[in-house]
């Protein structure tokens, strides 16, 4: 809990360069030398890959207290879904995070669904679950990538980006974007997957494993990483279900509760995968976690598409998805259809609803207010990334300064979810 | 399957109003979802009682959230938690209704370290106090924001008034430098369909 002290850090001027000196009341037992320095790290700093700012008050190297500033990346999403209507507020929860964004799109699709009690079909599910997986291994590449290049492994990095790689070009041919994919639709996807895309996943897969494998020699026993990464950071299994962490950051901490599991949706419960669980909860552990669930997220993949059943990837229902092309140009309830679903969107029955879905860096829960009209009434993500910066204070008390970084990195914070 | 999923989620919410008395004033099963309505001076007991008590074991404070309901309702806000049981593999909503005229709530902090960033961003987004929170202040505005953005009569295209610049330091290396438009930040060009908000820091 960020407490008066920190109150008093963010109003101490820390000048252009960032950095200045502040004499607190020397106490007993404090060495000769009680001047603390407080530093300022971000907005723009390179290492904090996303904006972010982290007051810290050092007492040598080691940080006392700090501050953590989020909002500078708050665009009013929330604000902005009560605008519009709830298919054209995809490509807004693409921009959540950003880099995993066909799983927001599903959350927010699944949500919808769950206000109207419908489902979509098999086919439209089991293709969900394979981009989805798909989109965490990207996650947590660019997560341990990054990590690993700031502790000073850019080998990794690279080897990593050209696996994402491989990925995103997956990605890209289904959806049509690398980023932005906004492939989600309310009762189902966009469009169903390319021909011959199980053949071109295999070798894609057979890449990203192979540059797993690298990585893995490269990171895993080194020990320059292993001593930068073990037992710095630590926090038990009650410290972080007290601070709501979920996902990596969790199992990290020794917490089996991955979403897929406790609350399955999307046919994952058809699915035979484990959850890596971590035994201390430190940063070594939160990337052992992310390292290991990728290859899970891969033998699911593998599993869906080798199970992929037949049939439609959109519900039927000219009310909640728009009608073949061919009937809106030969047929007056077709064009109908089309015309009131364009005009007027999808039309959810009064109530609200939550739900939450297994994002790539932890819960990612939607909770929808419908009044009965086509735009939500109140939309509410609950973002994993901005819950984690909640537990950044606690981890960095009592580390030392070089330790901030590597921390930082293993809460993966993006900064299009965290501030919204 | 579902039946018997059904039977234990009516169950939980028998047992659930049992424990916590006539603090509950209203208790639906919707869409699977227990939602459970709580008196907004209660709140802090009902919390209390949901993450201790054994049988219930809501250990994890999952969200936070508030819905700004302006006229369309007696009681003008709404706060929702979103509770989970990680152990017992279920969730709560419990929802507060509560006035606009006295919009305060007893703080989760002492309950759940988690509370403390959620509850700063009900306060920043709808101006919501949490009393006994040991750091209120906002958290994706900056302080000078003037109102608070998801309040529903708060506008969809609003204009801020401008802000000084904080850091001295700064301001005398523009002095230095000659360059006055360095010192306020400048506010962004005028555009039609925009309001200009009034008033001054909004504490």
């Amino acid at each position: 809990m960020a407490g008066e002290s920190s109150k008093k850090l963010l109003e101490i001027d820390v000048g252009v360069g960032g950095i200045t000196t502040q004499a607190r009341p020397r106490e007993m037992g404090d060495d000769l030398h009680s001047e603390t320095m407080i530093v300022n790290l971000g907005p723009a700093h390179p290492a904090t890959h996303g904006t972010i700012r982290i007051v810290a008050e050092l007492s040598g190297e080691k940080i006392i207290d700090a501050d953590v500033d989020v909002g500078y990346l708050h665009r009013g999403f929330e604000k902005m879904c009560e605008t519009v209507d709830y298919n054209q507020v995809m490509p807004y929860t693409d921009r959540l995070n950003y880099v995993s964004p066909i799983i927001n799109n599903f959350g927010w699709c699944m949500t919808i669904e769950k206000l109207l009690e419908i489902e979509a079909p098999k086919r439209a599910q089991y293709i969900r679950v394979i981009l989805s997986e798909i989109s965490r291994v990207c996650d947590h590449l660019t997560c341990l990538g990054a990590s690993a290049m700031e502790l000073g492994a850019f080998t990794v990095m690279l080897y990593m980006m050209e696996a994402r790689e491989y990925l995103w070009d997956l990605l890209e041919e289904v959806t049509g974007a690398r980023l932005t994919v906004s492939f989600g639709r309310v009762g189902g996807i966009k469009d169903d997957l390319t021909d011959g895309f199980a053949e071109r996943m295999n070798v894609a897969f057979k890449g990203v494993r192979d540059h797993l494998v690298n990585c893995d020699r490269l990171l895993t026993r080194n020990r320059i990483f292993i001593e930068r990464m073990c037992d710095v950071a630590i926090l038990t299994a009650e410290e972080a279900i007290s601070y709501s962490l979920t996902g990596p950051m969790l199992r990290g901490s020794g917490v089996s509760y991955d979403i897929r599991k406790t609350f399955p949706y999307s046919s994952y419960e058809e699915f035979d995968f484990e959850v890596p669980v971590g035994s201390k909860g430190d940063n070594y552990d939160r990337f052992l976690v992310r390292f290991y669930e990728m290859e899970q997220s891969l033998r699911i993949c593998e599993q869906a598409i080798s199970r992929l059943p037949d049939g439609p990837v959109i519900v039927d229902d000219p009310h909640i998805a728009l009608v073949p092309k061919d009937e809106v140009y030969s047929s007056i309830d077709g064009m109908i259809n089309h015309f009131e679903l364009v005009m007027y969107g999808v039309k959810p029955p009064q109530g609200s609803v939550y739900h939450a879905i297994e994002g790539g860096n932890g819960e990612l829960g939607f909770y929808v207010v419908s009044d009965g009209s086509g735009k939500p009434y109140r939309a509410h993500v609950r973002a994993p990334s901005f819950i984690h910066m909640g537990s950044l204070r606690k981890m960095l008390l009592g580390a030392n300064i070089s330790d901030l970084i590597p921390t930082f990195g293993m809460i993966n914070m993006i900064g299009g979810e965290c501030d919204r | 399957m579902e039946q018997e999923k059904v039977g234990n989620t009516e169950q939980l919410k028998e047992f659930l109003v049992a424990v916590c008395g006539d603090a509950v004033t209203e208790s639906v099963v919707e869409r699977g979802d227990i939602i459970v309505t709580v008196k907004p001076e209660r709140i802090g007991e009902v919390l209390k009682k949901c993450k201790e008590s054994p049988s219930l074991a809501f250990e994890m404070l999952v969200d936070i959230t508030a819905v700004d309901w302006l006229d369309s309702r007696d009681v003008r806000f709404e706060v929702v938690y979103q509770l989970l049981s990680i152990s017992k593999k279920y969730r709560l909503t419990i929802k507060v209704p509560l006035s606009e005229d006295r919009p305060e709530l007893a703080s989760a902090t002492g309950l759940w370290n988690g509370a403390s960033f959620l509850e700063r961003e009900v306060w920043d987004m709808f101006g919501i106090r949490f009393t006994g929170h040991p750091d209120l202040r906002r958290i994706l505005m900056y302080d000078e924001f003037v109102g608070h953005p998801l309040r529903k009569d708060y506008p969809v295209q609003g204009k801020q008034p401008r802000v000084q610049l904080r850091y001295p330091e700064v301001e005398n290396t523009a002095r230095r430098m000659q360059r006055s438009d360095l010192v306020t930040i400048r506010g962004r060009k005028r555009d039609e369909g925009s309001q200009q908000i009034e008033g001054g820091v909004n504490k």
